[in-house]
């Protein structure tokens, strides 16, 4: 009886054949599998197709989808709506929406732009350090109050979330319009850009890279064992050794495996170029092309330095800052008192209240921490431009609604994990970014984005319905 | 016998929208007793109640705990006091676990303020053990469980912080035969404990063997108390439908006039 993990609790279930007995031995998501499969197709028809479009029938891996370079941008350009999703979930689950957060992206970033272009950089002097702080501060606690406002709106003045943030929608845009002139306000601080990703400053390099990650293994390892103790101390059934042993080293190779792909991804050979000049560094021969330009060329598309000197870049600035938000939301969700009631909230709102728990104040606040993760986005998206505009969160709104569903959020409340909303937010942005690369019309992406997001839910509501 | 009641709720008055749903009713319960609260559908015996948890905010009246007026003006209140409801919706989240409904609230934490999650189940499975033995499931988020076990996972929740005096609203409701005669076991075993009990319920039977006095309601006003021992179903039966009260109760403000 011992051996029997506690959630197979249905006893048809248990003399099923091995993946059955695998999946209960380790309880793992089956929802989350499919996900992840559904990705890597998705991933690897687009390295396909793009191979067959280069007319390079190299089959798997001879196209530009499953590179180094492309899987590194798709993490890049994935951040800002995967911090946002993040948050997303948990206004979703307490069976709020907030359709505001592209607006709010907008008006946000403005104003952290005009605070640092127009206010602060003239005052201070072009790149004093004081800038970004303050820049970063501003625009963090402007978001907290707008989502806070919205959130206050609809716990006290029983608005429904719905109309508040639609109001917020067109209203927070046309904010962002007044405030910036209609003008693109930039450029941006140049310490501030590091958060955009988009400079060598942002990349941590292979060495940083290896290091988080091993850190990261380390601490999956550290969980499996710490909660292996508590159930031994209560005495509780325990997981199978093996398969405490298989989530660990699957979590490995995932962490690690992709920190070998992005450490895969050298410099621009610009960049590198620029750099070793810089630092008197002597470019090995061999990498001069045939006319004796310095450095290999970008040329056939693939932007390798094939001999010579290469500097991985590792993990960018947004992709971290999205891992570490992931991770904190995770542990906000699961592990702390807040967490809890926003999930029995959206349960049964009512039996909350019962229990005791000042659902308005907790409405408040899962807004006010949606805002505030608008305001990471927004310092993201403006430093990955280097400009803000009242157009820079345009549609967000929806793509992060649309990756919370798809990722397993429902919207009748009550169920969404945060790791199932990233990798929404990632199937998402695989598909737009691997339409781009097949050079279909915009038009077109629309409507494929808009299919999936369709066809996804409803591949979930079977799925639901043959679970029970 | 102690001459203060455990709790007194005097002329309690709520309305809703114009509606009287409650109108200056009194009742009261002394420790270590079982009253039960009856009438019709929309009699105003759950809105009651439901004042006295801390659910709705009364218009006006008073509640006396131990003979000391307290204020009960949220569910919070109420559970400081020692009131314990187990509603007849059970007021369940439904997508999490028996332990994290249980503690809703109440949560039990680490000493690094996260929620100590093995400590919660490891509780939840004694209490579970001690109401329903055949109870396993644990992990699962109680929306899977069948109407009984969810009944005693309100139970429990119920039960579990030291009620001084407990509201159960239709607890018999959702249950078997064989679980209703555990539901009455258990009452009987708190009674013993001194704590008192509200029991609400259709079933004019379920109160005749449990409890010691019975009050009823119509029209948000109560007809009339009376010690069980004095009346009968057909006295009992006449106070729900007519509101005429038999000789043996002591008629209240909602009780027929021509009657008398």
């Amino acid at each position: 009886m011992s051996k029997q993990p506690s959630s197979s609790a249905s006893p048809a279930l248990t003399d099923d054949g091995p993946v059955r007995r695998f999946l209960n031995a380790t309880e793992i998501d089956t929802r989350m599998i499919g996900m992840i499969v559904a990705l890597l197709l998705i991933w690897c028809a687009f390295d396909i197709a793009s191979g067959i479009l280069r007319g390079n029938f190299g089959g798997l891996l001879g196209g530009s989808f499953l590179t180094p370079r492309n899987l590194w941008n798709l993490l890049n350009q994935t951040a800002s709506i995967a911090i946002m999703t993040s948050g997303m979930v948990l206004v979703i689950v307490m069976r709020q929406i907030d359709l505001s957060v592209g607006s709010m992206l907008s008006l946000i970033a403005v104003a952290g732009g005009v605070l640092q272009v127009y206010q602060l950089a003239p005052s201070l002097g072009v790149g004093h350090p004081a800038i970004w702080i303050m820049a970063i501060i501003a625009i963090l606690a402007l978001g907290t109050a707008i989502g806070a406002f919205n959130g206050y709106l609809t716990a006290y003045a029983q608005i429904p979330s719905f109309i508040v943030t639609l109001g917020g929608l067109i209203a927070y845009s046309g904010v962002a319009f007044l405030l910036a002139k209609g003008e693109t306000v930039a450029p941006m601080d140049k310490t501030y850009k590091i958060l955009g990703g988009t400079i060598p400053a942002s990349w941590i390099g292979p060495f940083w890279t290896w290091t988080l990650s091993l850190i990261a293994c380390a601490l999956i390892v550290f969980a499996i064992v710490n909660g292996r103790r508590q159930r031994i101390r209560f005495k509780f059934p325990l997981r199978p050794v093996w398969a405490e042993a298989t989530l660990a080293s699957l979590g490995s190779v995932i962490v690690l495996g992709a920190a070998w792909i992005v450490n895969s991804y050298p410099w621009p050979p610009k960049l590198a170029e620029a750099y070793a000049k810089e630092n008197n560094i002597a470019i090995p021969a061999g990498i001069e092309d045939k006319g004796g330009n310095a450095i290999c060329m970008a040329a056939d598309l693939v932007v390798r330095c094939v001999e010579g000197f290469t500097i991985g870049t590792g993990y960018a600035a947004p992709v971290l800052v999205a891992f570490a938000i992931g991770a904190v939301l995770t542990f906000i969700a699961s592990r702390t008192r807040f967490g809890r009631y926003v999930y029995a909230t959206g349960g049964n709102p009512e039996a909350a209240n019962l229990a005791g728990i000042n659902t308005k104040l907790l409405t408040v606040k899962v807004f006010a921490l949606m805002g505030f993760l608008v305001g990471v986005s927004a310092i993201i998206s403006s430093a990955r431009l280097d400009a803000a505009t009242n157009a820079l969160g345009g549609l967000n709104e929806l793509y992060v609604i649309a990756a919370a569903v798809i990722g397993g959020t429902s919207l009748a409340g009550g169920v969404g994990t945060i790791y199932g909303a990233i990798l929404g937010a990632l199937l998402m942005q695989s598909i737009q970014s691997g339409m781009g690369l097949l050079n279909l019309p915009a038009a077109f992406q629309n409507i494929v984005v808009g299919a999936v997001l369709v066809v996804a839910v409803w591949l979930d509501q079977i799925y639901r319905r043959n679970v029970k | 016998m102690a001459n203060t009641p455990l709790i007194e709720m005097r002329d309690i008055s709520i309305a809703f929208g114009g509606i009287k749903a409650v109108d200056r009713a009194s009742v009261d319960l002394y420790p270590g007793e079982v009253v039960g609260l009856l009438g019709h559908n929309g009699a105003g015996k759950s809105t009651l109640i439901k004042v006295l948890s801390g659910a709705y905010k009364r218009d006006s009246g008073l509640i006396f705990i131990e003979g000391k007026e307290v204020a009960i003006n949220n569910p919070r209140d109420a559970k400081a006091l020692g009131i314990e409801t187990i509603y007849q919706t059970l007021a369940l989240a439904d997508n999490v676990d028996a332990a994290a409904n249980l503690y809703l609230g109440r949560e039990l934490r680490t000493a690094f303020g996260t929620l100590d999650d093995v400590a919660m189940e490891a509780e939840t499975r004694k209490v579970m053990h001690r109401l329903n033995p055949n109870f396993r499931r644990f992990k699962e988020p109680v929306m899977k469980l069948s109407g009984g076990q969810r009944q005693s996972v309100a139970i429990a929740r119920a039960i579990h912080f030291n009620a001084r005096i407990l509201i159960m609203d239709e607890p018999t409701a959702a249950l078997g035969p064989q679980e209703t005669a555990q539901v009455g076991e258990l009452i009987k075993q708190l009674k013993a404990e001194g704590i008192g009990i509200f029991l609400i319920s259709h079933d004019l039977h379920d109160v005749f063997d449990l409890a010691d006095r019975l009050t009823v309601m119509k029209n948000g006003k109560v007809v009339g108390s009376a010690a069980i021992k004095d009346v009968d179903h057909d006295g009992v039966l006449g106070m729900i439908i007519a509101g005429k009260c038999p000789p043996g109760a002591i008629p209240g403000p909602g009780a027929l006039q021509s009657a008398a």
